[in-house]
């Protein structure tokens, strides 16, 4: 070969060539895709809320129309940090772990959605519940029956958590311990604590996870955080 | 790890090419003999469906990426050639990551970070400098398909022991019966459990791959005396 590998121009001309077609295929790349797996995310948020509701049949080919059926768009509200409706945007549209993670938002400014539901008549409320496990984020859905009081459903699911410790959260023996609770008694909040000293049956309590100490807790932190917002409202 | 680097050869006979493939999954095994490739074994072998999603994974970026490598064997600068073969595996990782995200969200969602781990896969970057570097490009696909294979099988074997004796399960179905209590939903134990059986969740946590490689290390060596390494 006529040209001299190892001579500098040939090595700086063959690295900007390489990331010029490498840049431009990842873009072209990620740019094609891009609607495909957004809308793979509203529909997986679709199917979290519809989850909390205790629909079933769920899967990501039914869980537009269920949702078109048993969420009604236009009662969804979103609420300031003291209860107050916030107008002027769309529940669905608000990305509530991107402002979790915001570090330059206050927390005090973060908006939090109302899913708003009927089913057979009777009006349920979807409360988005974001916040941190042990490893990364942790995020959920409690619905919350028609005496705005009385927890009618709850899903938790996860990012990285440890498989068979606090991973364990998105599993229904977890999340069903949380339909028995109340999050208010006469319109004052209750937290819901979670215990590691298997005393769960008992009122406001649910038990912690085995190994999963952090993650329980952050389970905990995040609901405790997120309901009292809501009793605000509900109690106006 | 020390690799031993083949001499470049020129494979005109099947037979040789053939050896590529069979080669990796016993003799050679990327897993076992070279002991490269160990992190995602810990990772992502907790179920049957993660193995085989990321064997396709680390398929399709070992893949084409020795064939790329392969073509550009004459042209890439020596210096720079560590980087190149980066720059290669990265672009393909992401490439993989982005298509499961926009067609398999579900599996994509369960592997998470790990798919982006394939980048330091060692046994990528092993086979590319090791083989793609010195080859032509159709033995360098089969290298990888041998290599692939090698790989998958370490972690099925894995897996499915994992699954079965950590999980109950096995590909996702409760073959040992249901060991979840909840009177609401009707759920109480059944088959093994309901006779005091439990999940051992140590297998479910990464040490255990460990142990369960190193068994598969011993079988193959006891099997096999030559694979034993002289001191």
């Amino acid at each position: 070969m006529a040209i001299d590998k190892d001579k500098n121009g040939y090595t700086f001309l063959f690295s900007i060539l390489m990331v010029i077609v490498v840049g431009s295929g990842l873009a072209a790349a990620s740019y094609g895709l891009k609607p495909l797996q957004d809308k793979n995310l509203r529909v997986k948020k679709k199917m979290d809320i519809l989850g909390a509701l205790k629909i079933e049949g769920v899967d990501r080919k039914t869980a537009e129309d269920l949702y078109a059926q048993y969420i009604i768009e236009d009662e969804c509200i979103v609420l300031d940090a003291d209860g107050n409706i916030r107008d002027g945007i769309v529940a669905f549209d608000v990305d509530i772990k991107t402002q979790f993670r915001n570090k330059k938002l206050d927390p005090a400014d973060r908006d939090f959605p109302l899913y708003v539901a009927s089913i057979d008549g009777s009006t349920k409320y979807v409360i988005p519940v974001v916040g941190s496990g042990l490893w990364g984020p942790i995020w959920g859905y409690v619905a919350v029956d028609e005496d705005k009081s009385s927890i009618y459903g709850a899903t938790f699911d996860h990012k990285t958590e440890t498989p068979g410790l606090g991973a364990e959260i998105k599993q229904p023996f977890f999340y069903n311990q949380y339909l028995k609770e109340v999050i208010s008694v006469d319109g004052e909040y209750k937290k819901i604590k979670v215990v590691k000293d298997g005393s769960g049956a008992d009122d406001f309590k649910v038990d912690g996870i085995t190994g999963g100490t952090i993650t329980s807790k952050g389970v905990e932190e995040m609901v405790d955080r997120t309901i009292q917002v809501y009793v605000k409202y509900f109690n106006k | 790890m020390s690799e031993k680097i083949k001499a470049p050869k020129e494979p005109l006979f099947s037979k040789k090419n053939k050896r590529l493939v069979t080669e990796p999954l016993d003799d050679n095994n990327p897993v076992t003999l070279q002991v490269l490739g160990i992190c995602s074994a810990l990772a992502i072998t907790v179920s049957i469906e993660q193995a085989l999603i990321m064997t396709g994974a680390v398929f399709f970026v070992l893949g084409l990426g020795n064939v790329i490598i392969s073509l550009l064997r004459n042209a890439i600068p020596s210096r720079v050639r560590i980087i190149v073969q980066l720059v290669v595996v990265a672009a393909l990782v992401i490439i993989v990551n982005e298509v499961l995200k926009a067609y398999l969200p579900d599996p994509a969602e369960k592997l998470s970070v790990f798919v982006g781990l394939i980048i330091t896969n060692c046994i990528i970057m092993g086979r590319f400098e090791a083989f793609a570097m010195a080859n032509k490009p159709w033995p360098s696909f089969l290298d990888a398909v041998g290599n692939t294979l090698g790989y998958g099988m370490v972690l099925v074997i894995v897996s499915v022991i994992r699954e079965i004796f950590g999980s109950g399960k096995f590909f996702g179905y409760p073959i040992l019966g249901n060991n979840i209590v909840d009177p609401e939903a009707g759920l109480e134990l059944t088959g093994l459990y309901s006779i005091g059986y439990m999940n051992n969740n140590f297998i479910i946590l990464a040490p255990f791959a460990l142990f369960a490689v190193a068994l598969i290390i011993w079988v193959q060596r006891a099997r096999n005396k030559s694979l034993i390494e002289e001191h």
